[in-house]
């Protein structure tokens, strides 16, 4: 006989799970009590909402399934903002969450919430597990349901009894029933190829537009090859950054609101869009009459959803990004490559409109950035809070593989970058872990520090410090008239915090200490944490205003033309 | 601008039709109705819902519940061949006398049936399409509707055709 939670540990084991983030609590004494000797790596975090972003930045970093777990009410609540991120992002996450007893529910009982009814917006699905018969099943059906077709969170909630109650193990419902309305599509329609292939050959102008879809579909690979053997310029979403190496000819960096101005003008220009695993969101489109106003457009998403919800789309492909691409390469004809001219006019306007960077001698966050990406030579893995910082390190770095860049996109979670880096680095242990983070974000989530200092995590925290709410701050002044209203921030002594927690750290002030003070915290061993003093005003440029056309942006590189020659 | 009616067929579960109706809500989808039962197999359920939009939107409105786990067929019916029915419950004002003849003879020729006679009052139960319902709510206006309520709307493809619970 065994007890709910002994099942509900055996079955995590047996799905190969290996680490737990997590926060205790009444409802999940019984899982707790079953981790005291479970082989299974439990991490105590300080809050449920950095369990649950931990989780996600495992998942991303790993491409697995990550895993949280919390108490029931407060606890589950904690957990919801979390959630939406992994939702808006698609990252296999299960989050487990204690619940009163059965018997108790709906009575408004001590710490009781109706978590299932909250995330149901914010889930892939969720579940109330009211039979510990049906435990077993359950988590096995949460995890194929994270992991598989576009991934996304899903919710186990766990009255009490259900955990203490004790049942002979081969009395368990164990496979997962036939998912009669879960049915995910991967490959791609051979017409809707063939068709695809044929616009391709007919086009002047072709520009793929990739999205977080290619980084989980793990179809980089296929990406390069497919850009390489037809010859398109590829812009990536921020989500998608590290699909193609940053350095790739073929590379326009990022598009959209704070896109490069090559990347905007290449959409603006082009006449065959192809967007793979990306969702035309408002960030990236700007005005969505002025996105790729002349192009016929060729749309790869597994979830047929996305097909058409923002723009009307020529040819929908619905199914796994890397075995469309696959097919595509295989029955595309090698020397019908594409380019020369329009591949040369994108060239020049790659060399003609870099990314501006002020070589003053003062404090700039973007040589932080690109001496940081140099110290790493492009590798390791950045974690981004979100904000200026986030910006400044996907326009800046240089990164060269997927599962490499984690940030929050589609929800904008600040607080998510500091405990997704822990997540990260438990993903990827030999890898060295950088955060990027505002002072304004990285006090959203600062109690993990103590998670940090705990188990001494390597992650390195780089914190471009404002003294403001960066981002806030850049639209209070430019669209504000510079009303600073409520996003200036006191000087904290970031360092001294971290020395409280023992953890080593430093204040940099001068640009000429970036280099030796991002050496010294990679060298470290354990944990460190900078504190860049950096220009108080600085923006994140280009910038296209909210309503714009993706071509209309301000703070460009030289002049206001596109200098097309 | 069009009404379509979608069929949706669901697993049979608790919260199912929080999740459906949740979606329109939070999307933005307006229900004009929503109808739910059980069907020929136990463990499903059907869902007849009517939504307003161009075919933009109810494209997208079959695609997000298509995502919905629990959600295993979305059929338009509008688009094919289909019956559809509503009941409706009306109770009206019906003194003895000439009022509450005359109300039975409307209610004889809409094919409605009188179920209850109180004192003062009838109620009149009536079956068929949104039209004819509004139509013998018009005339039975006058009278006084103390009461009505109605099902929303039922649907089936006609013929053979199906959208079976056993594929």
């Amino acid at each position: 006989m065994k007890t709910g939670a002994g099942i509900l540990i055996d079955s995590l084991k047996e799905l190969g799970v290996e680490i737990i983030f997590g926060y205790p609590g009444g409802a999940v004494l019984p899982i707790y009590d079953e981790l005291y000797e479970a082989d299974i790596k439990h991490i105590l975090v300080r809050h449920e909402q950095a369990a649950v972003h931990a989780a996600d930045g495992y998942a991303r970093a790993s491409g697995r399934v990550g895993v949280c777990l919390s108490t029931s009410g407060p606890g589950a609540c904690n957990l919801v903002s979390g959630i939406a991120t992994a939702n808006m992002d698609s990252v296999p996450v299960v989050a487990l969450t204690g619940q009163v007893p059965t018997e108790m529910l709906g009575n408004d009982a001590f710490q009781e919430s109706d978590i299932t009814g909250i995330t149901m917006p914010v889930t892939k699905h969720n579940f109330l597990v009211k039979d510990v018969k049906e435990l077993k099943r359950t988590v096995k059906e949460a995890f194929l349901i994270a992991g598989t077709g576009r991934k996304g969170p899903v919710l186990i909630d766990l009255p009490k009894d259900v955990l203490t109650e004790k049942i002979n193990p081969e009395d368990l419902y164990s496979d997962v029933p036939d998912l009669k309305g879960y049915k995910p599509t991967y490959k791609g329609h051979p017409n809707q190829i063939k068709k695809a292939l044929d616009l391709i050959n007919e086009s002047k102008k072709p520009v793929i537009y990739a999205g977080g879809g290619v980084i989980a579909a793990g179809a980089s690979g296929e990406l390069v090859r497919f850009a390489e053997m037809f010859e398109i310029p590829v812009t990536t979403t921020m989500m998608g950054l590290g699909a193609i190496p940053a350095k790739h000819p073929l590379n326009l960096g990022m598009l959209g609101m704070h896109g490069t101005e090559y990347a905007n003008y290449a959409i603006t220009e082009c006449d065959l869009l192809i967007a793979i695993g990306a969702r035309f969101d408002d960030r990236v489109t700007g005005k969505i009459e002025h996105f790729a106003p002349d192009a016929n457009i060729i749309h790869i998403d597994i979830d047929p959803a996305e097909i058409g919800k923002n723009i009307a789309v020529n040819i929908p492909i619905v199914g796994d990004a890397g075995q469309i691409l696959a097919d595509m390469i295989e029955r595309g004809k090698p020397g019908e490559q594409k380019g020369t001219e329009w591949t040369k006019q994108v060239h020049k306007w790659r060399e003609n409109h870099p990314l501006k960077i002020i070589d003053d001698g003062k404090l700039h966050p973007q040589s932080v950035i690109r001496k940081l990406s140099e110290i790493l030579n492009g590798e390791g893995i950045i974690v981004s809070e979100v904000g200026q910082n986030q910006m400044w390190a996907a326009q800046h770095y240089s990164f060269k593989n997927p599962r490499q860049w984690i940030s929050s996109g589609g929800l904008g979670m600040m607080g998510f970058g500091f405990p997704a880096a822990i997540g990260a680095q438990y993903a990827r242990p030999n890898e060295h872990v950088v955060l990027i983070a505002g002072d304004g974000s990285f006090q959203m989530n600062i109690q993990e520090l103590g998670t940090v200092a705990q188990y001494r995590i390597p992650v390195k925290m780089v914190i471009l410090n404002n003294m403001y709410l960066g981002m806030v701050r850049q639209w209070q002044e430019l669209f504000y008239e510079k009303r600073y209203s409520y996003t200036d921030l006191p000087e904290v002594d970031f360092v001294g915090i971290a020395r409280a927690y023992g953890i080593p750290g430093r204040k940099v002030e001068s640009a000429d200490d970036i280099e030796e003070s991002l050496r010294k915290a990679i060298e470290t061993d354990g944990p460190y944490l900078l504190d860049f003093r950096i220009e108080r005003e600085e923006n994140v440029f280009p910038m296209v205003p909210a309503g714009a056309g993706i071509s209309e942006m301000i703070g460009k590189h030289e002049t206001d033309d596109k200098g097309d020659d | 601008m069009s009404q379509h009616i979608l069929g949706v067929l669901v697993e049979n579960r608790s919260g199912v039709l929080a999740r459906v109706s949740g979606l329109f809500s939070r999307r933005g989808f307006n229900i004009e109705s929503l109808a739910v039962g059980t069907c020929e197999s136990p463990d499903m359920s059907r869902i007849t819902i009517v939504a307003g939009g161009d075919d933009l939107h109810i494209e997208q409105i079959k695609k997000q519940l298509n995502k919905l786990i629990e959600v295993i067929k979305v059929t338009d019916i509008t688009e094919r061949s289909h019956v559809a029915r509503e009941l409706a419950l009306i109770k009206v004002n019906a003194d003895p006398g000439q009022a509450r003849s005359e109300i039975m003879q409307i209610a004889g020729i809409f094919r409605a049936k009188i179920i209850d006679v109180g004192q003062k009052t009838l109620v009149v139960e009536v079956t068929g399409d949104c039209e004819k319902i509004r139509a013998i709510e018009d005339l039975l206006k006058p009278y006084g509707i103390t009461e009505l309520v109605r099902t929303g709307v039922v649907a089936l493809q006609r013929g053979e055709s199906t959208n079976p619970t056993n594929k």
